[in-house]
């Protein structure tokens, strides 16, 4: 089995504006082991979000290779891509994006609905939301919850249908520093613990210093550095 | 995806828009209860209508001078002649019964009392042809006839507005047109018909109503209502009267001067013309309908702006296409199946009140809910809900996952 989790080469993505093509990425080419923390900078306008989204399979690329999982994700439609964000990739959001009306348990039940799954999903859930240190806030609704406790709900619904990847876009962003830290506590926790492989994009350094690798993107090209 | 938790999600979903909901619901629910009212009113009126039609007697017949096919011919009027010679058993073995009738209006009084009402220029068969029953008195016998008696029999509702009661009235003198009559008897109530009240009329005798009530040619009759001798028996009677008229106005080689109706004729044409009635009135209420599934649709796409947020994340959470679209048009169904069976109920009590109404002012008259009025109205409705969900589901189904996110 091979170890490497993404085997992304030579992408480009191209937008087009009428008739004007703008480049996001321009051959962009790296991997990324099984059990790995990388981070992912860059200012804005350098292709990181066009990036993200790639990884995450929300977006398709122009050309290349992309191999999530041992499986190419390069050419795919609509609702296969959703069944592997589905089953592959756990996404966490700057603004958590959780739901409103629906109680947290509901929240990280939701992606055990659209994979067809019919038993457990319940326990599992819960199972999830107590993992994340939530088993007594199981059945508020994300209003009730602080920001940080509903970052810990969207980082259980990620979780939960045990995906290849995380990736965590801006995951402190919306957060006090405290609470900022407790949540990078839990993803790096999580990591030791299952081995869970973490991309977080952010541009903030001291985030970015708490990887064991980062991922520098400017204009649409990368460039590598250890830390 | 488990489709009570589908139906679930959905109605949460509708029930944190309550106000906007119910003002959605609204339109269906008006829609429908406009549906099942003008349907349950149009079938009562149908009903009402043929079953007067039907209590006048299943083998009555009339004839009316002229015909209506065909305008242009020279009509020669139904005379007295005409009705005596229908009524010859020999000629005529099928009829049992002839009654020649004059008919207009006119005022009746007493001591300062008025009517405007129906009179009828009769002879003694129309009692039996008509099926009157008298509360009172006798009815007009040959020699009244013959002698051009000044008597009258009155209807209840004449009875009442001239004297207050409809008992003891027999021998009072009263006037019509003028012209004093004297009373002999009472008719029995019989109800609204579709030819108005048949209790306000007054009947005289028809040589008395020719020589003092009504200008007409000597020995002409309006018409000439017929009683055949059974209900089977109404096609022979009514082929052997055309034959005699046929023979007495010279017509047997061109058209008709004549036209002859059987009670069966009047049912015919009474239910294609309420049936129209009934079609007119729900196409309008299905206009209703229609406007209300418009405003779904409306509620539906600013629904689906609103959540383009929400439909993105469920997308990166892997929705596919499917389940979004099964989502919105479990939603706009659920709003127009709400909608419908309020509609059901709100109808209902509409044709309720109506019935009700009718009652008080002495219609016998019952809207008619029926079954598959309701399930018309309850499949039709979530139809409209589903049709009109379609382009705002299909719209979500299709968003791009990334626009979806990115939009605030």
């Amino acid at each position: 089995m091979d170890k490497t989790v993404i085997k992304i080469k030579d992408i480009t993505k191209i937008y087009k504006l009428g008739d004007i093509e703008v480049p996001a990425l321009c051959g962009v080419t790296f991997k990324v082991k099984k059990g790995e923390v990388i981070s992912i900078m860059g200012p804005s306008g350098s292709g990181k979000s066009t990036l993200m989204n790639i990884i995450g399979c929300l977006d398709r690329l122009t050309s290349g290779e992309y191999i999530l999982d041992n499986e190419d994700v390069s050419n795919l439609d609509d609702d296969q891509l959703a069944q592997i964000r589905n089953q592959k990739v756990g996404f966490v959001f700057q603004n958590f994006n959780l739901l409103s009306r629906s109680t947290a348990l509901a929240n990280v039940e939701l992606p055990l609905r659209y994979a067809g799954i019919t038993e457990n999903r319940i326990e599992m859930a819960q199972k999830a939301l107590e993992s994340v240190g939530l088993g007594d806030r199981i059945h508020h609704k994300p209003p009730e919850l602080s920001g940080g406790q509903q970052q810990r709900v969207a980082i259980a619904r990620a979780l939960i249908n045990n995906p290849a990847i995380i990736l965590a876009d801006e995951p402190t962003g919306n957060l006090d520093s405290r609470s900022g830290d407790e949540i990078m506590e839990l993803l790096l926790g999580l990591n030791k613990d299952y081995g869970t492989t973490l991309i977080i994009v952010t541009h903030d350094p001291k985030i970015a210093a708490r990887t064991a690798r980062t991922i520098q993107i400017f204009d649409g090209l990368i460039k590598e550095s250890k830390s | 995806m488990n489709f009570l938790q589908t139906v679930n999600e959905a109605w949460n979903s509708l029930y944190s828009n309550k106000m906007r909901s119910i003002l959605t619901t609204l339109g269906i629910v008006i829609g429908v209860a406009a549906v099942i009212a003008m349907i349950a009113i149009g079938t009562g009126a149908q009903d009402t209508i043929l079953n007067q039609i039907s209590g006048i007697g299943t083998n009555l017949l009339f004839i009316f001078e002229g015909n209506e096919e065909d305008s242009s011919i020279t009509v020669s009027p139904l005379t007295m002649q005409d009705a005596n010679a229908i009524g010859d058993v020999f000629a005529a073995p099928h009829v049992e019964l002839v009654a020649p009738v004059i008919q207009g209006s006119g005022t009746i009084k007493f001591s300062g009392e008025t009517k405007s009402t129906q009179i009828f220029g009769v002879t003694p068969s129309f009692q039996a042809v008509r099926n009157y029953e008298l509360i009172e008195g006798e009815f007009i016998s040959e020699e009244n006839v013959n002698g051009r008696a000044s008597v009258v029999l009155i209807g209840v509702d004449v009875a009442e507005q001239l004297f207050g009661q409809s008992e003891n009235l027999v021998g009072e003198t009263v006037t019509i047109d003028g012209q004093p009559f004297r009373i002999i008897g009472i008719l029995a109530p019989k109800g609204g018909g579709q030819f108005g009240s048949q209790d306000n009329v007054v009947l005289v005798p028809i040589t008395t109503a020719r020589s003092r009530l009504m200008t007409r040619e000597q020995g002409k009759v309006d018409i000439i209502y017929l009683k055949a001798i059974s209900a089977d028996s109404v096609p022979e009677a009514t082929s052997e009267v055309q034959e005699i008229l046929r023979k007495r106005h010279r017509t047997d080689l061109g058209e008709d001067d004549f036209t002859i109706y059987s009670q069966q004729d009047f049912l015919t044409l009474a239910s294609s013309i309420t049936n129209v009635f009934k079609i007119f009135l729900s196409g309008i209420a299905g206009i209703s309908l229609l406007v209300g599934g418009i405003g779904i649709m409306n509620i539906m796409l600013v629904s689906v702006t609103e959540r383009t947020k929400e439909i993105g994340l469920r997308k990166a959470i892997g929705a596919k296409k499917k389940d979004i679209l099964i989502q919105f048009l479990t939603e706009s169904s659920l709003l127009s199946m709400m909608g419908g069976i309020l509609g059901i109920i709100l109808g209902w009590i509409i044709s309720a009140l109506v019935g009700s109404f009718a009652t008080t002012q002495g219609v016998a008259f019952q809207p008619q809910v029926d079954l598959g009025a309701i399930l018309l109205a309850t499949v039709f409705s979530t139809a409209v809900g589903l049709f009109f969900g379609i382009y705002p589901a299909n719209k979500a189904a299709n968003l791009e996952p990334v626009e979806a996110l990115r939009h605030e």
